[in-house]
């Protein structure tokens, strides 16, 4: 489904991304692990059209990934989550989740702004689809709060929420459970393993959480320093020496 | 006249005063909210706009068709100002954007002085003469009309924002560009239909304030130093704190020139800037203005 191959990226003096490759099989779930600074969230960046790599090639259900537009991606069924959220706080929940629905509509801009009644069906159809995911999460409660102040557990889910409501083939999940309770990461596990069942999704997981990343993944690879050190089924890489060192090495 | 009566009705021309400096007001504070960008050319691209009006009704077009083709027009320029000017610069250090604005006000000054020269024009006055008379209280018909046209817009513009599609993903694209686009908004887009809409509510100010300034190139000067002072008051970030901090700037702009002796008419100009000065003091946010940008 998904192709990475030679991927670089530079900043300046820093290679966050040095050659990396790997592939993604359709309805698999890949975990990316590694250090801070390993170079993780740049990944999430290129396949997304955030930033745009200085070598290398990303194949996407065959097509060429990066020429793209950043706006084209959630189009073609990609969607992600961000380690530090990417909600729209002013928003209510309800109404995060319908930006992201909104993509699927089908009345343009310039209908949607002059022809009313079909507006109204549109806007009810995105209305119900909304409260559709938002009941699947649990979030019903909420639906009609603004996004910010909400406790950060929730967020989470509203923001798990939002990336869903692209209705993606392809989701990223950048830490996920960063930040929330043991309790807490027992349930996203949970819900994260039926949602990705119910919407026949292929994932790929950012997550230093380890009982998080063996339980839900099929495939670990792990970066160091932007380059790729290990990949294979999760208890093999993490019994991998390099591994091993290289989460030693940043722990000492 | 009882002082009572004479309160109410230096309000009631504060508030046809102040719903001009809430629309202008509202347009800056739609690019703020947009692109975090302060329009120094705000004024003048409504200035701009009430020449095109004054253009269509010198060569015959009554005033009521005027004015909706003058809005269309100035929707249109906003759209093209964005890309145009400030695309090239989106993203740059805030001084930059400061100095784009500024530069935008300078060319647009003196592009309406060459074009249509810097001798004061007559705009005509769309609203009949006299008024009503409301409990002792005399009120304009132009006064009335400024009221009606400015709510008008506030309404239409709310309906916009918080019931319909677009509204949302404009809303969406204020709140949060990068999550946005990834949602697959096409983010330039609805900037452009931002500082558009923006346009737009200038004009509206300008067509509005031109038969009480007369029409030449520096009338909206003073008309923007007003409208900073609302969107200051109301909080830079906020529609409806623009809308309230206008009326209230008009209502204290015209007490003070009543009952202020020192004040009187031609220290009137003073009262902005002291509004201006004291809010960024006491409540830097203003009234309905958040403390600091959250990011969850
Ligand atoms: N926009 C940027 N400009 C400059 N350097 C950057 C930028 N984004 C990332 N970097 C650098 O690239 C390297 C990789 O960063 P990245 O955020 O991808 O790491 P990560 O694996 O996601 O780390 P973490 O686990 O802390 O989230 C780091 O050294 C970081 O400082
Ligand atoms: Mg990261």
């Amino acid at each position: 489904m998904l192709t990475v191959d030679g991927i670089t990226v530079r900043f300046g003096g820093i290679t966050a991304l040095d050659g990396v490759a790997f592939a993604v099989e359709a309805g698999s779930a890949v975990g990316l692990i590694g250090p801070n600074g390993a170079g993780k969230t740049t990944l999430f960046n290129c396949l997304t059209r955030r930033c745009t790599p200085d070598a290398g090639t990303v194949r996407y259900e065959g097509e060429d990934l990066l020429g793209l537009a950043p706006h084209a991606v959630a189009r073609r069924g990609i969607a992600r989550t961000f380690q530090n959220l990417g909600l729209f706080p002013r928003l209510t929940v309800r109404e995060n989740v319908m930006v992201g629905a909104h993509t699927r509509g089908r009345a343009g801009h310039l209908a949607a702004a002059l022809r009313l009644p079909r507006v109204r069906q549109e806007e009810a159809r995105l209305r119900d689809q909304a409260d559709e995911l938002l009941r699947r999460l649990d979030l019903s409660d909420v639906a009609d709060r603004p996004a910010s102040g909400l406790p950060f557990g929730t967020l989470k889910r509203v923001e798990l929420a939002r990336a869903l409501a692209v209705r993606p083939r392809l989701l990223l999940l950048d830490e996920p459970v960063n930040g929330l309770s043991h309790g807490e990461v027992d349930d996203f596990a949970d819900l994260v393993r039926a949602i990705r069942q119910d919407f026949d999704l292929t994932l790929v997981v950012v997550e230093h959480h380890m009982g998080f990343v063996m339980g839900l993944c099929d495939r670990v690879v792990c970066l160091d320093f932007g380059r790729k050190i290990a990949e294979g089924p999760p208890e093999q890489v993490q019994r991998d020496p390099a591994v091993i060192e290289a989460y030693l090495g940043v722990a000492a | 006249m009882s002082a009572v009566t004479e309160l109410l009705q230096q309000t009631v021309e504060g508030v046809g005063a102040g719903a001009v400096y809430a629309s202008l007001a509202l347009a800056l504070v739609l690019i703020h909210r947009f692109t975090g960008i302060v329009n120094f050319a705000q004024g003048e691209l409504a200035m701009l706009s009430t020449y095109v009006a004054w253009q269509l009704m010198a060569s015959g077009m009554p005033f009521w068709l005027a004015l909706p083709v003058t809005l269309a027009v100035s929707f249109v320029g906003g759209m093209l100002v964005e890309r145009v000017v400030i695309r090239p610069v989106e993203g740059a250090p805030e001084l930059t954007l400061v100095i784009v604005t500024v530069g935008l006000f300078i060319f647009v000054n003196a592009a309406a002085g060459l074009i249509w020269s810097f001798t004061v024009k007559d705009f005509p006055q769309p609203f009949p003469d006299g008024g009503i008379d409301l409990a002792g209280v005399s009120v304009g018909w132009s006064t009335l009309g400024i009221i009606g046209v400015v709510a008008a817009v506030m309404g239409l513009l709310y309906l916009l924002f918080q019931h319909t599609s677009v509204g949302l993903v404009m809303r969406a694209v204020a709140a949060n560009p990068t999550s946005a686009r990834l949602s697959g908004i096409r983010v330039g887009r609805v900037l452009m239909l931002g500082w558009g809409l923006a346009a737009t509510v200038g004009a509206v100010s300008g067509v509005l304030v031109a038969p009480l300034l007369f029409l030449e190139p520096n009338m909206m000067g003073g008309v923007l130093i007003y409208a900073f002072a609302a969107a200051t008051l109301g909080g830079f970030d906020s529609p409806v704190g623009a809308v309230v901090g206008g009326l209230l700037v008009g209502i204290a702009e015209t007490l003070a020139g009543a009952y202020v002796d020192v004040v009187g008419a031609d220290l009137k100009i003073g009262v902005p800037l002291v509004i201006i000065l004291v809010v960024l003091l006491v409540r830097p946010q203003g009234l309905f203005g958040r403390a600091a940008v959250e990011r969850a």
